[in-house]
């Protein structure tokens, strides 16, 4: 009887030990809560820092490097003209609700994209496509409009992934992709829960399941590292924690670039930002690399336009408007602004804002400027800032990779609205070679800088903790995505 | 009364007083302006120009912790008024009236019991938006109760007493007895209960500014300082301790005091003593 005890107290011991070695499982922390899991139905990043490739794929996938890998098209050829793309679909796909993946599903998802009632935030990617043809189930050719010089990179971000015809009802609350990981369960205010899917096309993923968690107060983020209930955080919101980090061997600190252009959003409609002296003198009264130090501990990079220095054709602006509260007061004076003027700034919740916040409000004091300052949440945000554009200034972070073309739409919610620009920008889209393309993404920055619709403060550097154990972890944030395919945890 | 006791009175209303008069004089000076950020010279450590350091953006923690002395000081004070003000005439009501008056008055502050005062102060901020003027009235609107069951308390046995009886039976009517004889005669542990939810106040102020309900960004407020000093606390520890301290420390007098004049005005304690 005792000796039956201990065989079956071993048996347990080993059974214990061998699940604690092949840990499998991962809680990732995220700031931001998405609004919903449907990436064609929003513009909140974090829609897409938990589903893309993770859940959903399109045909080409942006790897960590920011690079066009081949996605759901194994190959694509293009016409000598650049109007013509046929990409080659990979055979034996199928959805996690079972439906099989062709090419009339690469035809339903975008014409759903480019549809007069498509909820898509980022539309203008699909503007160009004149048409999808079918000539087999897996070759999908499309025609252009024009030469699109970034369409193979458009169709690699997160807005542009392939959907189950029969889910596109129901994916803000059940996410239906091709991904290696389908949803499990979604606990508002909480988590959202992932699982392996058995089925995927291709290479198994190594982790069973994926937890994101969202912790949007830097202490707690904080705190739930150190004790383990989260094992990464790859947008780490607490800067100033990093040190302790980086002297604790079982944790390790990935320092990267992001796309995150932080910006002080004006209403450009709204008075006085109407009046590109005041927007102006805005950009003068701010000491960026001030603001840097306070807000994110030093992390990340001084911006003059919306481009950051790793995005191809960056040029290096920050000297337009250097740190001069002078000018500043001159030029708000020349405006008719007088001492005391009050403005009102919205920030959400993120880090880089908060803080961000009352550095700047600090800042255009000493220009005679009151900021007043209201916290609102992510979802109030997304309503009254970017849905219904009521509000003074904000600052936020655009997280979207190249997106020059912002400031081009007809309505975008900090209503800039130049026919200079937009002509620029149209040719910028249309020209096909790389030498003109670079000369006119010049441009466009300079133009941007000149008519400074918005203060461009700085570069989000990416500033995250992991496990040290965890690898495969994107080191740098070319588009938001937490992508967990290649993420694995060390013998 | 023992020397101890007295001992305890005048500690407490020294540090009263000292708080009070650092938010006072908050109000026209600290050594830099509370909201002026110097990045350059953030988290610096205790020296002659900054006695207390600064904090992660550079402003200085002495002018920030005095003003917010008079950020915590003006919030419960403002709390208290109200409590007071609403508190007492009701439970002076229920006193003088009885019956049906007194059950309902007395259910209904049952009522407001049984909800923790916290929770509800941070409901009703979420529901109101967060800001140093909702956070009174949270605050205030929980001390209603509290103070209407003490006044009527303290109030209904006086009704029996032959002074209040004589009175009556001159003519006087409710009211005139309740200003003429109640209040004067409980006034003592109105006052006693005044410094009592005047401290909790300003635990309350600071618990709802620690969670960002209280008093908004920029205007510093010990809450916020405890709540920002929080990730730091591997790299400036202080930036937490003095905030704290604050609090203790205001608290702590305010209690003292309250106990002193508990004992210094309470006639029944002073017999037994």
């Amino acid at each position: 009887m005792t000796k039956l005890l201990a065989v079956a107290l071993a048996g347990t011991l080993l059974i214990g030990a061998g699940v604690a070695n092949a840990k499998d499982t991962i809680t990732v922390g995220m700031v931001l809560e998405p609004p919903g899991l449907d990436p064609t139905a929003g513009a909140a990043s974090a829609i897409r820092e938990v589903t893309y490739a993770n859940i959903y794929e399109g045909l080409t996938r942006i790897d960590a490097k920011g690079e066009v890998q081949a996605g759901l098209a194994e190959s694509w050829k293009i016409s000598p003209d650049g109007l013509t793309y046929t990409f080659k679909l990979i055979h034996g796909v199928k959805f996690h609700d079972g439906t099989p993946f062709d090419c009339s599903i690469v035809q339903f998802s975008y014409g759903r994209a480019v549809a007069a009632d498509s909820t898509n935030a980022q539309k203008q990617l699909f503007e160009p496509i004149a048409s999808t043809d079918c000539p087999d189930a897996s070759t999908a050719v499309i025609k252009l409009k024009r030469p699109t010089a970034l369409f193979l990179f458009d169709m690699g971000w997160g807005d542009a992934v392939m959907l189950s015809p029969k889910s596109v009802a129901t994916n803000k609350t059940n996410p239906v992709g091709t991904g290696p990981f389908k949803f499990k369960q979604w606990i508002p205010g909480d988590r959202v829960e992932l699982e392996r899917n058995p089925e995927y096309w291709g290479a198994q993923p190594k982790l069973a399941a994926v937890t994101f968690k969202f912790v949007a107060d830097p202490s707690s983020a904080t705190a739930a590292v150190l004790a383990g209930d989260i094992d990464a955080f790859p947008l780490f919101p607490a800067p100033e924690a990093i040190d302790q980090f980086k002297a604790n061997a079982n944790f390790a600190v990935h320092t990267g670039t992001t796309e995150g252009k932080t910006i002080l959003a004006l209403n450009n409609t709204r008075k006085p930002f109407d009046d590109v002296r005041v927007r102006q003198a805005l950009a003068y009264a701010i000491d960026r690399k001030a603001l840097i130090e306070g807000a994110q501990s030093g992390y990340g990079a001084p911006i003059g336009s919306h481009y950051t220095p790793g995005d191809p054709g960056y040029i290096d602006l920050t000297g337009v408007y250097p740190y001069n509260p002078a000018k500043a007061k001159e030029l708000l004076a020349a405006a008719g602004i007088k001492p005391g003027f009050t403005i009102t700034l919205q920030l959400p919740p993120p880090t880089y804002a908060r803080r961000g916040g009352e550095v700047i409000a600090a800042m255009l004091e000493q220009v005679g400027i009151t900021a007043k300052l209201v916290p609102i949440e992510w979802g109030q945000w997304l309503d009254q800032v970017f849905t219904r554009t009521d509000f003074d200034a904000t600052i936020i972070s655009h997280t979207e990779a190249r997106d020059l073309d912002i400031y081009a739409r007809d309505k975008y919610y900090f209503n800039y609205s130049s026919a200079e620009y937009k002509a620029l920008y149209k040719k910028f889209v249309e020209a096909t070679d790389p030498v003109t393309q670079t000369a006119l993404v010049a441009a466009l920055q300079t133009k941007l800088s000149q008519d400074e619709p918005n203060v461009f403060l700085f570069a989000l550097a990416k500033v995250g903790v992991a496990n040290a154990k965890l690898k495969g972890l994107w080191d740098n944030d070319p588009v938001p995505a937490n992508d967990m395919t290649g993420v694995s945890w060390a013998e | 009364m023992s020397a101890w006791r007295s001992a305890g009175l005048l500690t407490g209303a020294a540090i009263t007083a000292l708080m009070v008069a650092v938010a006072l004089v908050a109000l026209v000076w600290t050594p830099y302006p509370p909201t002026a950020i110097d990045i350059p010279h953030k988290l610096a450590g205790l020296s002659a120009a900054h006695p207390l350091g600064t904090d992660p953006l550079g402003r200085d923690v002495l002018s920030m912790l005095m003003a917010g002395a008079h950020a915590s000081l003006s919030v419960a004070l403002i709390a208290v008024v109200v409590g007071a003000g609403l508190g007492v005439p009701l439970g002076a009501l229920a006193a003088a009236r009885g019956g049906w008056m007194d059950d309902a008055l007395m259910r209904a502050a049952d009522l407001a019991f049984a909800f923790p005062a916290l929770l509800t102060a941070v409901m009703i901020t979420a529901l109101a938006g967060p800001g140093a003027a909702n956070a009174m009235l949270a605050i205030g609107i929980f001390n209603i109760p509290v103070f209407a069951r003490v006044t009527r308390g303290s109030a209904r046995g006086l009704w029996q007493r032959d002074f209040v009886l004589a009175a009556r039976t001159s003519g006087r009517g409710d009211i005139a007895i309740t200003v003429l004889h109640i209040l004067p005669n409980i006034a003592a542990v109105l006052l006693v209960q005044a410094t009592i939810q005047f401290a909790l106040a300003i635990v309350a102020e600071a618990g709802l500014s620690y969670v960002g309900l209280g008093t908004q960004p920029p205007q510093p407020s010990w809450g916020r300082m405890l709540n920002d000093a929080q990730t730091y606390i591997f790299r400036a520890p202080l930036l937490a301790v003095f905030p704290g301290a604050a609090i203790t420390l205001s608290v702590l007098g305010l209690n003292l005091l309250g106990d002193g004049l508990q004992d210094l005005l309470d006639p029944r304690v002073r017999r037994q003593r």
